[in-house]
């Protein structure tokens, strides 16, 4: 299992919280249909803090990770050459 | 008087379990966070559980640890992350009440005695703590649960890791005092070297001694041993931003390569001096006393003060005095590394005209080191500096401010 950074499109509320959109693989973009859960969690798999979304994408449940110290986005990757989405 | 549920949360090998959480690949092997050698700062500053059970110790050389423990995989400190999850875990340590008094970065107390009719009793909090620093940061605490701190920190120490020690006021004197009294807060191996000769081996004899015994072994912190082991101590638990008095601002380091008198000696003064001074302005601070600090090439040490009058803030004058330090305790050895520590602190006050020669000469000095201060602010460190830091480019890069280097015990950072 990997951490991969990811360039990702978001939305910041008026509350002040952040939420993807829109997030890049390669060359495609996936969409985020649904934000299911926002919470603090930590990456065990990948190494790494920050807000957890539990995301809905093409129908699957995905975590999307943004470090807010770092503001950089990542996911767990199960190896370097799967497409995670 | 209500009585009090006090919590001590000790992040488990704190510096350790932030490289593994980053580093998955270091799981399940034996690990140790190492100063650099190159830097001559080969030793090792914390360890995990694994290198734990090889007899791994914090302080140990890089060598005997290897030693220890061949397999050890050694990784190099980044302060900032751990400085980061200290910031975090307080963070959700306020989530339950506003009295969290730091110890060092990896401990806190909490007094969560105001806030149990919200949340449940203190072992309830112990464990909903536990777990939302496990699932939010990915590290571990544990966490003691008494009636006052000192037994709370007793209680944190007694099972690791990740997990909770209540010790509870009807039934204290049953668990800590069969417990070595070098356990406790505050006997340290001097202090336990010396209570062991008078056959004072457990807190219970410990709090079994005479208290005049004690006093007249320890003075006023025999008082003190003597009343924690008693389970009487009350200090309470300050609140968050409430910082304790300054006592005093030092900065050590230990150079690159062993350093006789000479320019090379003077630079690291120098730069040890303005470190000083400059957080001494920062906090509107001037000392009337000037402590040194010498190690020389074979680890002997000493330490020399001198004092100041007027009381100053200025590196030029911390500089003199602990040159003359230097002159007269240390010259003729070589050194290994060197501290300087600002005490007998008080307020500064702008000085009051005078036609005095020395009193204007130290004003236009002050003046003139505020003024280097505001520059470096604004255009960086480099901006200005002494000629003597152009000597020697490697030594004159030391930033104790920002490098970290060992600081000397009982100064701020």
């Amino acid at each position: 299992m990997s951490k991969q950074y990811i360039r990702v499109a978001a939305e910041f509320t008026k509350e002040g919280a952040v939420n993807p959109i829109l997030i890049w693989w390669g060359d495609k973009s996936y969409t985020v249909d649904r934000i299911l859960d926002r919470r603090r969690a930590a990456s065990l798999k990948a190494g790494g803090i920050g807000w957890r979304y539990t995301c809905r994408i093409l129908g699957k449940e995905r975590y999307l990770f943004y470090d807010d110290e770092e503001q950089q986005w990542f996911v767990e990757v199960p190896d370097p050459y799967t497409v995670p989405f | 008087m209500v009585p009090r549920t006090i919590l001590h949360c000790d992040c488990n090998n704190f510096y350790a379990s932030v490289e593994q959480l980053y580093h998955p690949a270091l799981r399940g092997r034996p690990l140790a966070v190492a100063g650099d050698p190159e830097q001559r700062h080969g030793i090792v500053l914390a360890k995990n559980e694994l290198a734990k059970r090889c007899g791994v110790r914090t302080g140990h050389p890089l060598w005997l640890a290897r030693q220890l423990c061949p397999d050890l995989l050694f990784v190099p400190p980044h302060y900032a992350q751990y400085s980061r999850f200290s910031r975090l875990c307080r963070k959700i340590y306020r989530g339950y009440t506003d009295q969290v008094e730091s110890f060092g970065l990896d401990e806190c107390w909490l007094d969560v005695t105001g806030s149990l009719s919200l949340f449940g009793e203190g072992r309830g909090i112990a464990d909903q703590l536990r777990r939302t620093i496990r699932e939010e940061l990915g590290i571990t605490i544990s966490v003691g649960v008494s009636f006052n701190k000192v037994f709370a920190k007793l209680g944190s120490d007694l099972k690791k890791p990740d997990a909770t020690t209540v010790i509870e006021e009807k039934s204290w004197r049953e668990t800590v005092w069969p417990l070595p009294a070098a356990d406790m807060l505050g006997v340290g191996p001097a202090t336990d070297r010396l209570l062991k000769r008078y056959g004072i081996r457990t807190i219970g004899q410990l709090a079994q001694a005479p208290s005049q015994t004690l006093h007249s072994l320890l003075g006023k912190n025999g008082d003190l041993l003597w009343s924690c082991a008693n389970g009487l101590e009350s200090s309470p638990v300050s609140r968050f931003g409430e910082a304790p008095p300054v006592k005093s601002i030092g900065n050590s380091t230990t150079m690159p390569r062993d350093l006789e008198d000479g320019d090379a000696l003077r630079l690291i003064l120098y730069i040890l001096a303005e470190s000083v001074a400059e957080r001494l302005r920062e906090q509107d601070l001037q000392c009337r006393t000037v402590q040194v600090f010498f190690r020389s090439s074979d680890l002997s040490w000493m330490e020399r003060q001198a004092g100041l009058d007027p009381p100053s803030c200025s590196s030029q004058t911390l500089f003199e005095a602990s040159y003359r330090l230097y002159k007269e305790h240390g010259a003729g050895c070589a050194l290994r590394s060197i501290g300087l520590r600002a005490c007998g602190l008080q307020h500064w006050a702008a000085p009051q005209t005078t036609l005095l020669k020395e009193a204007q000469h130290s004003h236009n000095r002050d003046a003139a080191e505020r003024a280097v201060d505001q520059i470096r602010r604004r255009f960086g460190r480099n901006a200005i500096r002494r000629g003597i830091m152009l000597t020697d480019e490697a030594l004159s890069a030391l930033d104790p401010r920002t490098d970290h280097p060992e600081r000397i015990a009982g100064s701020v950072s």
